[in-house]
């Protein structure tokens, strides 16, 4: 019975890590539906936005040591504190002005090139952001606390520890990975009905489906790669600032993209529910798989690499994930 | 050559009494190359208010390029293009469909994932002025515009006959009503002038007949300038007012119906007969 409860907390906090992957796997999937690109720069995007918020919330000087060490001055602090609200509405702006300068600076540049060449230019745009922004606000590990409580939760272990028996203390969850899953699930769900009701949203979607078809009915494209990637920058800060609360803003959170690439085997590189969906499965399987069979059998440590196997069998046996379409080869 | 402006006071009544106004647009000298291929050579010719202008003529001859160019997917190295009285400065596709041109494609170009409802909606785009706050809560002026929107999709989808279909996604669709619903999205747009390539290739006899009623029916009761591509001879005759004829990216024939068959260089093209 206890082991029982003890499963369910785990498949609990297996939803609460897959929605963040899904999140982050669907900021991949917009840009890639919206213009074959497969955005390597993902994650440092979160890394960047992040290291924007802390900066612009700490009152930072951004090029402090560029600017200190062309002119021999001594700036580093504004010597102000700003609000958590205001420095992450900054920081979205920052990221809308990123999503207008690569459509200006890179993808007007590259329109009807190879996919390998769209890709190879992201790699740049990433390496290129990197040190952007260690120029801009440092490479230091830096704490991001924009006031949102961490640590396991007494209130719903208190109300759930009638649950089981002596040996029972309730589920244990942590109050940071609650808030992340509500705003990840409204800012899912917001993405979905915008793409579904709106008229933006049906131009989104018929970029992704035909380009020559979408200009033909009037729809900018260049317009529409903006708005794309300024939602993957959203997306991008959003994941940022949870990761970055609980693990420090530092170049390790850029990685945070390679667990969406599991993900976006398993739902299709295409497929909004895809990712969603995928992104659940695994986040419930590799939290269950670690404590079903990792921990007792395996020596635990399986998060590590659950997802990836995962995704190897499913390039095996369903190359086109779980919503792609079927890939048949023309001849 | 005055032609044009001749025509542009002048007004036709058809033998089947519609009519025919001023020139709408006009192609004045167009050359378009790919690399070495030309594809279109030193081509002029205009479409007048309210006509049926069929496009004829041999594969390859260059018909689907001068669509092209008159949306904007191509931009032809020498000529003018002139619309509405002015001429036409470089401009993107998306700007010349919000002027009022829209299209079909020869090879089916619709939105696979959408329904039938939704591909006509996106037709209505250059009709939907809202920003993008307003339409992300659904608010007043955005949820107003969407609802007169979708009025008029389900008028376009009563005309076409395919309220059977309306939530169908395209893609499971067979082919004859696909090309339907793409009619169907290029009327929403509600177009001064319609582009129609090739709307009745690879259709059978039956298809044929009602995509032939519907773009006269289209012509006849919203007096859409209509301008098509078709291989097949019987039907131009039967649906256009006036024919270009191209071969090999020059125009060999221009005139009625009538005429074009008579001409001997356009027999010569049709026939495969040498013409030196
Ligand atoms: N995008 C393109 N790139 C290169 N060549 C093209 C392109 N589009 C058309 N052509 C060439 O232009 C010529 C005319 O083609 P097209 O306009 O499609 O003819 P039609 O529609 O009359 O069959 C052909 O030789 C074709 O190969
Ligand atoms: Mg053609």
């Amino acid at each position: 019975m206890v082991e029982f409860l003890y499963g369910i907390e785990v498949v609990i906090n297996g939803l609460m890590a897959g929605v963040m992957y899904s999140l982050v796997a669907l900021g991949f999937v917009l840009i890639f539906k919206a213009s074959g690109i497969f955005n390597y720069a993902q994650g440092v995007m979160a890394l960047f936005a992040a290291m924007t918020l802390v900066g612009v919330q700490e009152g930072q000087v951004p090029f402090a040591h560029l600017i200190n060490s062309v002119f021999g001055t001594q700036y580093h602090h504004f010597g102000w504190h700003i609000n958590a609200f205001v420095a992450i509405a900054v920081a979205a702006l920052v990221m809308l002005l990123f999503a207008y300068l690569v459509e200006r600076y890179i993808l007007k540049h590259l329109v009807n090139q190879e996919p390998i060449i769209l890709f190879m230019a992201t790699i740049g745009l990433a390496y290129f952001m990197e040190g952007f922004g260690d120029l801009m606000w440092g490479s230091n590990i830096k704490t991001l606390d924009v006031g949102i409580p961490q640590g396991g939760n007494f209130w719903i272990e208190e109300k759930t520890a009638f649950l089981g028996g002596e040996d029972f203390y309730g589920f244990y969850l942590d109050t940071l990975d609650i808030y992340a899953t509500v705003i990840a699930i409204i800012l899912v769900s917001t993405l979905v009905l915008f793409s579904q009701y709106t008229k933006t949203g049906r131009a989104l979607r018929a970029v992704a489906d035909d380009h020559q078809a979408a200009l033909s009915v009037g729809i900018s494209l260049r317009r529409i790669w903006v708005i794309v990637w300024s939602i993957a920058g959203i997306v991008a800060l959003v994941a940022g600032i949870m990761w970055g609360s609980k693990s420090g803003v530092q170049f390790s959170l850029s990685l945070i993209a390679l667990k969406a690439l599991p993900v976006l085997m398993l739902g299709g590189f295409t497929s909004i529910p895809g990712a969603i969906i995928g992104g659940l499965i695994i986040g419930i399987g590799e939290k269950l798989f670690e404590f079903l069979i990792g921990a007792p059998f395996l020596g635990g440590a399986t998060e590590n690499w659950f997802a990836y196997m995962l995704a190897l069998l499913f390039l095996v046996f369903r190359p086109q994930g779980l919503f792609g379409e079927k890939i048949i080869e023309r001849v | 050559m005055t032609v044009s402006q001749d025509a542009a006071v002048q007004e036709t009544i058809t033998p089947d009494g519609r009519t025919i106004g001023g020139v709408l647009m006009e192609m004045r000298n167009i050359t378009l190359r790919f690399g070495g291929v030309v594809a279109i050579e030193d081509i002029s010719f205009d479409i007048r208010q309210g006509e049926i202008r069929a496009i004829i003529g041999p594969n390859g001859a260059g018909k689907s390029s001068m669509l092209n160019v008159i949306n904007g997917f191509y931009h032809p190295q020498d000529g003018e293009v002139w619309y509405k009285g002015a001429i036409r400065g470089p401009m993107r596709p998306h700007q010349i469909a919000a002027q009022g041109i829209a299209r079909t494609f020869q090879n089916i170009a619709l939105f696979h994932g959408m329904s039938t409802l939704d591909n006509i909606m996106t037709g209505r785009l250059t009709h939907m002025k809202t920003g993008m706050l307003s339409q992300s809560v659904w608010f007043g002026r955005a949820q107003r515009e969407e609802t007169e929107n979708r009025a008029f999709a389900e008028r376009i989808i009563d005309f076409l006959e395919i309220q059977s279909i309306r939530k169908t996604p395209v893609g499971r669709l067979p082919y004859g009503l696909q090309k339907r619903v793409e009619l169907g999205r290029a009327l929403a747009a509600e177009p001064s002038l319609l582009l129609l390539d090739e709307p009745m290739a690879g259709m059978n006899v039956e298809e044929k007949e009602d995509m032939s009623r519907f773009i006269l029916d289209v012509n006849d009761e919203f007096g859409t300038t209509i301008a098509l591509i078709e291989h097949d001879m019987g039907v131009v005759m039967d649906l256009a007012d006036r024919v270009v004829v191209m071969d090999y990216g020059r125009k060999i024939g221009d005139g009625s119906p009538e005429e074009v068959r008579n001409n001997k260089a356009v027999i010569d093209a049709y026939l495969g007969v040498s013409s030196d």
